[in-house]
């Protein structure tokens, strides 16, 4: 008897995240959101420029490779083609979205995009080795930030969900953590949700996801979990900062 | 014969975009060229398409990505500014083998420049715009009949080729009226096999990438894309001559640049100089053969430009410095007088004597 199976919108490959990464939790929540809700053969993602720049080899769905930060572009680009028909999601990290993409976020949140953003916030760059993020914490030592992120010198980290909030367009903002099962079970509910909102024409849905990176951060695996309880959370409490229908 | 109207430069590409079959805008605002959008936003809500005002350029000619990543017409357009921020779009549409239209009716630089017509963008568009080995298709309007039939063209050659197509315009094409029949013939069906527009789960998914960590596979990849381009070099090169038969002194010039020449050379005719023109309408693929055939006749080459000798370089390769060849320029907004032409042709003729 098979008691637990790879949800089928993840394909069949070896992921190259690194051991204790939690890329592939928010993959397998994506994934089981788009079978429950059956539009796997409809649904379009985007990958970004970053950690999860090959998340186009790893989702069954059409898939496109966008250039850093523009992911919410493309992806306007492909909702407008076939509004009626294309679900459209992005999956993104903080330099991605919330540095390099900052203008294309916010003027698709703004918009009301019809689509469903994943933000993947683990408060560095992962794919360069370890520098400096929009999200670094102040204090955290980075590749390019060795003394620890100095305020005073390069400013503080982005509240995105904080910062949307603010805005009139947006449908949905949530913001969840993927370090502990009552965690990750909150998070599968807001990522299925920010889908279910798209499929209902609410518009722009945001889950940021607050994930580990133990290879940059230099911690094991099950410190970094820790690590997000102690010191992310705190600076970016969780839970939801928008939601248009609940209002 | 089919009825002729009265339009702008840029309402005619706008209008040929339309009758070409593509129902997406996106775009930002930016003189000598808003009347493209103005024109879309207008017409596209009435004819089911989208006019989209994104919020910069760099957001627009990802949306256009975006849109061509689905298998349907798209365009933007912009001025030479913008072009360069659609720069890194350029380059990843090129990557992924995307076909859309964009135009740039480009305006004087470098920098923020002026806002009066220019062709110093003529490097940037023929060698690619952005990084990376790769072309677009550049097409060189020099009416606004062209303006019209070059945009249609621009769409059917870009999804023939999986390329960019680059109407390359300036200020004065833009702005100036002319009547045009907008009678475009028949939009040809191309493949789309290798769109994104959901799997239906009748199929393995399509992927729109231009990443490849794998350099022997990057190398054939752009092998592969050089294979076409070599194809758009055989079969799409594009260019008028223009009393040519008996000529010794060839004009080169293109858009706005060739109808001040063609004047210049009615004058210098009529003063008994055998003097013609080549007049490129595809600056890439730039008419090399037509060059090469007429250095065996012609002892002398003229390159009238809008530009500080960018053209003239090509004109140079393409009949292989075997005759001299002299600029004659103005810059910054500025256009060449017709005096100005004809006075280079005297000169020219003056030192064949």
């Amino acid at each position: 008897m098979i008691v637990f199976e790879k949800p089928k919108a993840l394909a069949d490959v070896p992921f190259h995240y690194c051991p204790g990464c939690t890329h592939g939790i928010i993959h397998r929540l994506v994934a089981e959101a788009i079978d429950e809700l059956g539009i796997e053969g409809q649904t379009i993602g985007v990958a970004p420029v970053g950690c999860s720049v090959f998340a186009y080899n790893y989702f069954n769905c059409d898939m496109v490779e966008a250039a850093h930060g523009r992911a919410p572009a493309v992806a306007t680009g492909l909702k407008r083609s076939d509004p009626e028909n294309h679900i459209v999601f992005t999956y993104q990290g903080d330099g991605d979205l919330a540095s390099i993409g900052m203008a294309e976020t916010v003027h698709a949140a703004t918009r009301n995009e019809n689509i469903t953003i994943i933000f993947v916030n683990n408060a560095i760059y992962g794919m360069t080795g370890g520098q400096m993020a929009p999200t670094s914490l102040p204090g955290q030592v980075t590749q390019t930030s060795p003394y620890g992120r100095d305020p005073k010198h390069c400013g503080y980290p982005v509240k995105v969900c904080e910062m949307l909030s603010q805005l009139e367009g947006p449908e949905y903002l949530e913001r969840v953590a993927v370090n502990n099962i009552k965690n990750i079970r909150a998070a599968k509910k807001a990522i299925k949700k920010a889908f279910e909102n798209q499929i209902q024409g609410k518009g722009f849905s945001l889950v940021e996801v607050l994930s580990s990176c133990p290879t940059n951060w230099g911690m094991t695996p099950q410190k970094a979990l820790e690590w997000i309880d102690e010191a992310m959370i705190p600076y970016y409490p969780l839970g939801v900062y928008k939601d248009r229908s609940a209002e | 014969m089919a009825e002729k109207v009265l339009m702008k430069g840029n309402e005619a590409i706008a209008e040929a975009a339309i009758l070409a079959g593509c129902r997406h805008y996106f775009g930002y605002p930016i003189t000598p060229q808003t009347e493209i959008a103005a024109y879309m936003a207008k017409r596209m809500p009435k004819i089911g398409g989208c006019f989209l005002q994104a919020e910069s350029e760099v957001a627009a000619i990802n949306m256009v990505y975006g849109l061509a990543s689905t298998g349907k017409r798209v365009m933007t357009s912009s001025s030479s500014p913008g072009i360069s921020l659609k720069a890194e779009g350029l380059s990843y549409m090129a990557g992924s083998d995307l076909p859309a239209l964009v135009v740039n009716v480009q305006r004087g630089g470098p920098g923020l420049g002026g806002i009066q017509p220019s062709q110093s963008d003529y490097f940037q568009a023929t060698r690619g715009g952005g990084h990376g080995d790769y072309h677009m298709i550049v097409l060189a309007p020099a009416s606004v009949q062209e303006m019209a039939s070059l945009t249609f063209k621009g769409f059917d050659l870009a999804e023939k080729y999986r390329v960019t197509s680059m109407i390359l315009a300036d200020g004065t094409m833009g702005q100036m009226m002319e009547p045009v029949e907008l009678e475009m013939g028949e939009v040809n069906e191309h493949d789309k096999s290798w769109a994104v527009t959901g799997t239906k789960m009748a199929r393995k998914h399509n992927i729109i990438n231009s990443l490849s960590l794998n350099s022997e596979q990057l190398e054939q990849q752009n092998f592969e894309r050089f294979e076409r381009y070599k194809k758009i070099e055989e079969n799409e090169v594009m260019y008028e001559e223009f009393m040519m038969d008996d000529a010794e002194i060839c004009v080169v010039a293109f858009g706005i640049a060739s109808r001040v020449s063609k004047n210049a050379i009615m004058e210098a005719r009529a003063k008994g100089i055998k003097v013609g023109m080549i007049r490129p309408i595809t600056l890439w693929p730039f008419p090399k053969k037509a060059l090469e055939t007429a250095a065996e006749k012609c002892k002398a080459f003229i390159s009238v430009e809008l530009s500080m000798g960018q053209m003239i370089e090509d004109v140079e390769l393409a009949i292989r410095c075997k005759r001299p060849v002299t600029l004659c320029n103005r810059v910054g907004g500025m256009i060449p007088s017709s005096e100005q032409v004809l006075a280079t042709i005297e000169q020219v003729q003056g030192g064949l004597e």
